[in-house]
C-alpha cells in the first residue's frame, strides 16, 4: 500500500471524472493496493471456477467425444466387414442360382431334343413306310399297265388278223406280240 | 496539455487509464470498489459464460459457444503440452487462469469507455511476477541445486562458462520485467494512440482521417489484444519449462 501523501494526491487527482491524469496514473502507487488486491480475488475466482468447473467439464466431453468417435469408426469398421459378407452370400446365392437355371435349362433342352428326335424318327419311319407303300403300288399299276398294254395288242392283234381275213392263232399271236413287247 | 486549452482539442489519452471509486467519493483504499473492480468482475462475468454456461450441455456435438470454449482449452492445453512436455501438463489450470485473465480483459478493454486492467502495471506485475516466483520455486523444489545448472551452460567452453553463466542469471532476473512491461506496454500504447487520434478527430479538416486512423489502430488492438495473451502465456510455458527441465 502507498503512502498516504501519495494517496491524498492520486485521490484529488482521480477524484471527479473531469480531472485530467497528470502523468501515467500506471505510476500512480497509490491505487496499487487495490488493484493488486482485486487481481488477486480475480485470479481466485477464474482459478476457482476454471479447475473445478470448467476445465473438467471440457476436458470430459472431448474424452467424451474423442472414445464415441472411436466407438462409432468401430462400429462402422464392423459394418463394413457385414456388409461385405452379405455381399459375399448374395453373390454365392446368385451364383448358385444361375448355375441351377443353366442345369435346368440344359435339361429341358436335352428333354426336348429327345423328343424332338424321337417325333423326326417316328415321321421319318411314317414317311418311308407310305413311299415304300406308294412305290409298291405304283409298281403294281406299272405291272398292271404292261399287262392290260399285252392284253389289248392282243385283242387288237386278233381283231386285226380277223378283220384281215386271217384265223387268228392264239398261240401264235400271243408270242408275237410278246416278241414285241420285248422289243 | 496547456496548448489544448486555446486550439480546442482535447487530449487526456491518460486520462483513460485512472483509477477511480466505481460509486463516487475520492478515496482508493485497498477494498474500494473501483472501476478496477468493475472491469475484473466483468472478465470473471466472460470467462463463467463462455467456458461454464457455454459448455453446461456438455454436447457431444457442440453448440457454437461450447466450440469456442473447447477451441480455448484444446489451444493452450496443447500450447502447454507442446512446450514443457507431459510433466507439465498438471499446471495447465494456472496457465489457463493467467490466459483467460488476460485475453477477456485485453478484449473487454476494447469496448469503448471501458477500462482495460491489463493496461496497469500494478496487474501485469503482479502476473509476471507470481509467474517468475512459481516457476523458480518449482525449479528449485523439482531439481534443488540442480536448477542452477540452468545457468551454467555445459555445452560452451569452459573458459566461456563463467561470463554466459553471468549474462544467464541477469537474463533470468531480467524475465520478470519484460514479461510484465511487454503486455502493459502494448495495451497501454495502442489505446493513448487511439485517444490520441479521437481528439483530433474535433478538428474537422483531419477528422476524417482520425476515423480511418482509429478504425485502422483498432483493428490492430483486436490483433494485439490476443497476441498479447498468447504471448504472455506461451513464454509462460517456456519459463515453466527451463524450471522442470533446466538442462540445456
Amino acid at each position: 500500500m502507498a503512502t498516504e501523501a501519495a494517496h491524498d494526491a492520486a485521490a484529488g487527482a482521480a477524484g471527479h471524472a473531469a480531472a485530467p491524469a497528470t502523468g501515467m496514473p500506471q505510476l500512480d502507487f497509490s491505487t496499487w493496493g487495490n488493484q493488486i488486491f482485486w487481481l488477486l480475488v480475480t485470479l481466485g475466482v477464474i482459478y476457482f471456477v476454471l479447475s473445478r468447473v470448467a476445465l473438467p467439464r471440457i476436458g470430459a466431453v472431448l474424452a467424451e467425444r474423442s472414445g464415441t468417435i472411436t466407438n462409432d469408426l468401430a462400429a462402422a469398421e464392423e459394418l463394413k466387414l457385414k456388409a461385405v459378407a452379405a455381399e459375399k452370400a448374395y453373390n454365392e446365392a446368385l451364383a448358385k442360382a444361375r448355375s441351377e437355371a443353366q442345369a435346368i435349362i440344359a435339361e429341358t433342352r436335352a428333354a426336348i431334343n429327345a423328343q424332338l428326335a424321337e417325333a423326326t424318327a417316328k415321321a421319318d419311319a411314317e414317311i418311308s413306310a407310305k413311299a415304300a407303300e406308294s412305290e409298291a403300288r405304283i409298281a403294281e399299276i406299272r405291272a398292271g399297265a404292261l399287262q392290260s398294254v399285252a392284253e389289248m395288242a392282243r385283242d387288237t392283234t386278233d381283231a386285226l388278223v380277223s378283220a384281215l381275213g386271217g384265223r387268228a392263232d392264239g398261240a401264235g399271236v400271243e408270242a408275237a406280240v410278246a416278241a414285241r413287247m420285248k422289243g | 496539455m496547456a496548448a489544448e486549452a486555446e486550439s480546442g482539442i482535447q487530449i487526456h489519452p491518460m486520462d483513460q487509464f485512472i483509477v477511480r471509486p466505481f460509486f463516487g467519493g475520492t478515496e482508493v483504499h485497498w477494498y474500494t470498489i473501483t472501476n478496477v473492480t468493475v472491469w475484473m468482475a466483468l472478465a470473471i462475468c466472460c470467462v463463467v459464460a463462455l467456458m461454464v454456461l457455454g459448455t453446461r450441455r456438455r454436447a457431444i456435438v457442440p453448440s457454437r459457444t461450447q466450440s469456442v470454449a473447447e477451441l480455448a482449452y484444446g489451444f493452450v492445453y496443447k500450447m502447454v503440452e507442446d512446450v514443457t512436455g507431459h510433466d507439465g501438463v498438471k499446471y495447465f489450470p494456472y496457465i489457463m487462469t493467467l490466459f483467460m485473465f488476460i485475453l477477456f480483459s485485453n478484449f473487454l478493454g476494447l469496448i469503448p469507455k471501458s477500462f482495460t486492467t491489463t493496461s496497469h502495471m500494478a496487474v501485469t506485475v503482479v502476473l509476471a511476477m507470481a509467474v517468475f516466483i512459481t516457476v523458480t520455486a518449482i525449479g528449485f523444489m523439482k531439481h534443488g541445486k540442480h536448477f542452477l545448472e540452468l545457468f551454467w551452460v555445459s555445452s560452451a567452453p569452459l573458459a566461456l562458462r563463467p561470463v554466459l553463466a553471468v549474462i544467464e542469471v541477469i537474463s533470468y532476473l531480467v524475465r520478470p520485467v519484460s514479461h510484465s512491461i511487454r503486455l502493459v506496454g502494448n495495451v497501454m500504447a495502442g489505446h493513448a494512440v487511439i485517444k490520441v487520434f479521437a481528439g483530433f478527430a474535433a478538428v474537422a479538416l483531419i477528422s476524417p482521417l482520425s476515423v480511418v486512423a482509429i478504425t485502422a489502430m483498432y483493428a490492430m488492438e483486436v490483433l494485439v489484444a490476443f497476441i498479447q495473451a498468447y504471448v504472455f502465456t506461451i513464454l509462460t510455458c517456456v519459463y515453466l519449462r527451463d524450471a522442470l527441465h533446466p538442462h540445456h
